[in-house]
């Protein structure tokens, strides 16, 4: 059975319907990507997973959970965490603050300690970093910090959105080797990108969105060879 | 009276307008909105004073427990029948409705109450002192000391517990707040319920310092509060303290050198100075978004 199921999904923002009837299905330990243009509906249905916008019709189960009737907030202890587009860390806090509100669910202080150390070991710059004020780090410090408050939910399944965009190419490359390392310790993750060459890369399967649609799916090995996504997404 | 009793008068008032203006500046930086009826709470809670302590026979500190908690109660009641729908709505919409509660609860006020002030005994018993020439009223000791504890207690509030550190990622980004678990309804009817209490500590501190309540006993106060955060920079916790100590200490000041007709007006000078020189409050912050 799939891990994250999502059926006939379909999503307004007021008069316009950005999602038109949307399914695709995530199992446990693969790297699920959604690729495609700017205004494809991406970040619209990670929004609609993790309840911060409603659903007009369909389903969105996770591990036999109907999503859509879920408040946001009830939706991290299920295990599911969310890298949101922009990073959207708190600016105001320090870096520790950040990852302490990651594991606002959380109760057990040394479990919470351990995870840090964990986030540590995976972002060394955090730690060096970590009673620095979030929005004095440069854009590649706040992805990690993003990606780090997520892991600090100790998630069965991470949605990331865009944690490339607007990074130097040494950054990307970073990113995508930690997405790589979250995957091999059993997370998964389901990757939003605008940079569908790397995110193909890495993935298992991927998804192509085209205004609201899922227009083609498949094996990202294929997919990469593929002449339609090699001219529309991959710039060759 | 001399310089020093006029500058403690000041302090007196200014820490009356400080813990009214923190709830201004809780309520604003957390749900986003000026609180325009956070005035009448301060009414709300005198009136409740009066009543428990007169009516009732009860002693000061049952008083004031009960000012707190009735305070606490209206406020979220408010903010769930009043505001709460209008999370969305433009600002706008929000200021006018929060204008109406204000003339609501006056208006039940005066239906209850008339127009009328009642007499109220000082919830504070202490008596005064003197140290050499100086004297001090119990109201001034016990006003001053009541605000520096809250204002500590706060501050400890905010930094160190858990409640304290949602209030602080609601206020900067309530979608990113839920995608870490934190329940931003119940974080901003916290944030409501600590503000009307304070107004209650305020409003118990304010009638016994002056002896009177009315219908209308908040509003002035209540705005001033809000001249109080918006000088200090609105959002801004040590801001709230500082403007509204500051405005007490210029109005007591105004009163005694200058006029006392003028006071007011010059209060409102002080601020339209201010905000022409620093656009964002004396501790505000202009958040720069980094993208």
């Amino acid at each position: 059975m799939a891990m994250l199921k999502v059926e006939n999904l379909e999503v307004c923002y007021g008069m316009i319907q950005a999602i038109k009837g949307i399914s695709f299905e995530v199992n446990e330990g693969e790297v699920i990507a959604l690729i495609g243009a700017n205004g494809a509906g991406k970040t619209t249905i990670l929004h609609t997973i993790t309840g911060l916008l409603g659903a007009k019709a369909g389903s969105i189960t996770f591990e036999g959970a109907e999503l859509t009737k879920t408040p946001a907030h009830k939706i991290v202890s299920m295990g599911m965490a969310h890298v949101p587009e922009g990073r959207r860390i708190f600016q105001e806090l320090t870096v520790l603050e950040n990852l302490k509100l990651g594991a606002y669910t959380r109760s057990s202080k040394s479990e919470i300690e351990d995870t840090i150390q964990m986030v540590y070991s995976k972002f060394p710059r955090l730690k060096e970093r970590k009673d620095q004020i979030a929005g004095t780090l440069s854009g590649g410090e706040q992805q990690m910090l993003a990606m780090g408050r997520a892991l600090m939910s100790h998630p069965k399944i991470i949605l990331m959105d865009e944690p490339s965009m607007g990074l130097s190419p040494l950054y990307v490359n970073e990113i995508f080797k930690i997405i790589e390392e979250i995957s091999a310790s059993g997370t998964t993750v389901l990757l939003v990108e605008q940079n569908a060459k790397k995110a193909l890369s890495i993935a298992n399967r991927a998804y192509v969105l085209e205004t609201g649609k899922v227009v083609l799916e498949g094996d990202a090995k294929k997919l990469i060879n593929d002449d339609s996504i090699k001219k529309a997404y991959l710039g060759e | 009276m001399g310089f020093i009793e006029q500058l403690i008068n000041g302090l007196n008032l200014g820490s009356i307008y400080a813990l009214m203006a923190l709830g201004y500046t809780m309520v604003y930086g957390i749900a986003k909105m000026l609180n325009f009826a956070h005035g009448d709470i301060i009414m709300v809670g005198a009136y409740t004073l009066s009543l428990v302590m007169t009516n009732l026979g009860m002693p000061p500190v049952v008083a004031i427990l009960a000012s707190v908690i009735v305070c606490s109660v209206l406020g979220v009641t408010i903010e769930k029948i009043a505001y709460k729908p209008l999370r969305n709505a433009s600002p706008l919409t929000v200021l006018i409705t929060a204008i109406g509660v204000s003339y609501f609860l006056q208006s039940v006020a005066l239906l209850i109450f008339g127009s009328n002030k009642r007499k109220v005994d000082s919830a504070i018993t202490m008596s005064g002192i003197k140290i050499g020439g100086l004297e001090l009223t119990g109201e001034s000791i016990v006003t001053l000391g009541i605000t520096i504890l809250i204002m500590i207690g706060l501050t400890l509030f905010i930094k160190k517990t858990k409640i304290g550190k949602a209030m602080l990622a609601v206020s900067e980004d309530k979608g990113a707040a839920q995608l870490m678990g934190i329940n931003v309804n119940q974080t901003i009817s916290i944030t409501f319920a600590i503000g009307s209490a304070l107004a209650a500590v305020a409003g118990v501190l304010f009638v016994s310092s002056y002896g009177f309540v009315g219908p209308y006993t908040g509003s002035l106060p209540g705005i001033k509060a809000f001249v109080a955060a918006v000088l200090g920079g609105i959002g801004s916790i040590p801001g709230a303290m500082l403007g509204g100590i500051l405005l007490g200490i210029i109005e007591s000041l105004s009163k005694a050198y200058i006029s006392t007709n003028l006071s007011d007006a010059i209060v409102f000078a002080v601020l339209i100075i201010v905000l022409l020189v620093k656009p964002s409050g004396l501790l505000g912050k202009i958040r720069m978004d980094k993208v």
